[in-house]
């Protein structure tokens, strides 16, 4: 899958699996800015996620750089600034 | 003075989930041993298990899932219908007067187990954050607080399968120190390929691939046990507390405590467990004629039977209190199973019937009066469980009615 393009459609298919969704959550709303708090996933669930990212996509995310992007859009720009291990 | 309250039970067995289809199947003597199903065992000595209905855990949220080893997701679906049944309102303590005590003999076993297969199988980016906790003998307790927001003095205790009563102690301990309310009890099993295989080397399985006997305690064909999953989780409040807030339902009172260590195998001195169990009467300031029924370890090994059977005619008479062992039906559950018993204590004093022991033929060997064949109905006040853990651990816990 290196290669693809990591979009919102993308991640919430990632984080459904990795993490879940949490009750009372609809991922496929407009949650671009909603906040990973407000979607029910903690810093475990998103390293889920990165660990996922970096196994579909091949890109690796700076653990902190993760921890930093509070938001779907803000992890969307870091991965899209993240440079490709291929 | 009294002891603290149970004022709400959650139950996740092999014959049963919810409290009142539990005890309506121990009643009718629902047996839930059979043929291994969560993974191929042909392979192994032993074949046979009792396994949980796989639907148990099927309405928790899909956030939990990843996350949860299966006997967390029981032990979930436990606290959550203990704490429904005590319905105490939101509001009505606070939450740092409120924690969770459970007992658990191996953590995460099958979690852990899938997480060291994908780190050798794929590599270290395979393996699961969440590997981090979920494979942890704590991890139930933590799943559990954060979930019900219970944030004061909490852990879990490690004592093989005597942790059922150890962790209603530890509750009690809580509670005398100013907590409010505990969660406290068990729910483990490791039914899962590298957990059979330590069970296995514990060398106290049994091998036969007959239901009906396959875990025969006290009977002379007795050759080890079936193991299970499952437990029970009950709320265990201070007393004042719980009739200050008029807590609609009240199981009993847990009304005393002793636990004692065995000496060495090879020491040739005998066993300590009637230590544990006249300690468990002092401790309630009870004699042994209070005690209307013993639920007994129950091991199916010889040696272990004869200990308990003859420590139990030591402290009691012989032949002279009832015993029974209703996980002849289900088989061990490790730490979930004296949580159980305790549950079904409870039970029985609510309702005053001695569920019986199945598959049994009670050897005239052993000094006891095993209770066999069908219930039987009288007036239960209190009652005595006894719990024996792998390493020398004896634990007896007595609950008493509280009417």
């Amino acid at each position: 899958m290196t290669g693809s393009v990591l979009d919102l459609a993308e991640l919430r298919r990632i984080l459904r699996i990795v993490a879940g969704t949490e009750q009372g959550v609809d991922l496929d709303a407009d949650i671009l800015d909603t906040s990973f708090s407000d979607l029910g996933y903690d810093s475990l669930a998103l390293l889920e996620a990165a660990a996922q990212i970096l196994r579909e996509f091949g890109v690796r995310l700076d653990d902190d750089a993760l921890l930093d992007a509070k938001s779907p859009r803000q992890l969307l720009d870091l991965v899209s600034t993240a440079d490709s291990l291929s | 003075m009294t002891g603290p309250l149970v004022t709400g039970m959650g139950v996740v067995a092999p014959n049963g989930v919810g409290v009142e289809a539990y005890w309506s199947a121990v009643l009718a003597g629902v047996p839930a041993i059979g043929p291994v199903r969560r993974f191929d065992a042909s392979g192994y000595p032993s074949r046979l298990a009792a396994e949980v209905d796989p639907d148990a855990a099927a309405h928790l949220p899909s956030r939990l899932l990843p996350q949860t080893d299966h006997m967390t997701r029981l032990a979930l679906v436990a606290a959550e219908a203990a704490l429904a049944d005590a319905a105490v309102a939101p509001g009505t303590y606070d939450p740092f007067d409120q924690g969770v005590v459970t007992a658990s003999s191996a953590g995460g076993f099958d979690f852990g187990h899938r997480e060291l297969e994908k780190l050798w199988r794929s590599g270290n980016e395979f393996v699961s954050a969440y590997q981090s906790f979920a494979w942890f003998y704590a991890v139930n307790t933590g799943q559990i607080s954060i979930r019900h927001g219970l944030k004061g003095p909490s852990g879990v205790i490690v004592t093989d399968a005597a942790g059922g009563l150890d962790a209603i102690a530890q509750a009690r301990r809580q509670l005398r120190r100013g907590s409010r309310l505990i969660v406290g009890g068990g729910v483990d099993g490791s039914l899962c390929s590298w957990g059979w295989v330590a069970k296995q080397a514990g060398g106290r399985l049994s091998e036969s691939d007959d239901p009906a006997r396959a875990y025969l305690p006290f009977d002379a064909r007795a050759a080890g046990h079936v193991p299970g999953e499952g437990g029970a989780i009950l709320v265990i409040e201070d007393a004042d507390a719980a009739r200050g807030r008029g807590a609609p339902r009240v199981y009993g009172e847990i009304a005393g405590y002793g636990a004692s260590f065995d000496p060495a195998p090879e020491s040739g001195l005998a066993s300590t467990l009637h230590r544990a169990v006249t300690a468990a009467l002092t401790d309630a300031g009870m004699e042994p004629g209070d005690i209307d029924v013993v639920f007994a370890d129950g091991a199916a090994v010889p040696e272990l039977d004869w200990q308990e059977a003859t420590q139990i005619a030591t402290v009691f008479g012989p032949r002279t209190v009832p015993v029974t062992v209703p996980k002849t039906m289900f088989g061990r559950l490790d730490a979930g199973s004296a949580a159980l018993d305790v549950a079904t204590a409870l039970l029985a004093i609510r309702d005053g019937v001695i569920p019986a022991t199945v598959h049994v033929e009670p050897s005239a060997d052993y000094p006891i009066d095993l209770v066999v064949g069908e219930p039987v109905r009288r007036r239960i006040r209190a009652a005595l469980v006894i719990a024996r853990g792998h390493g020398g651990f004896n634990s007896a816990l007595i609950v008493r009615s509280a009417a």
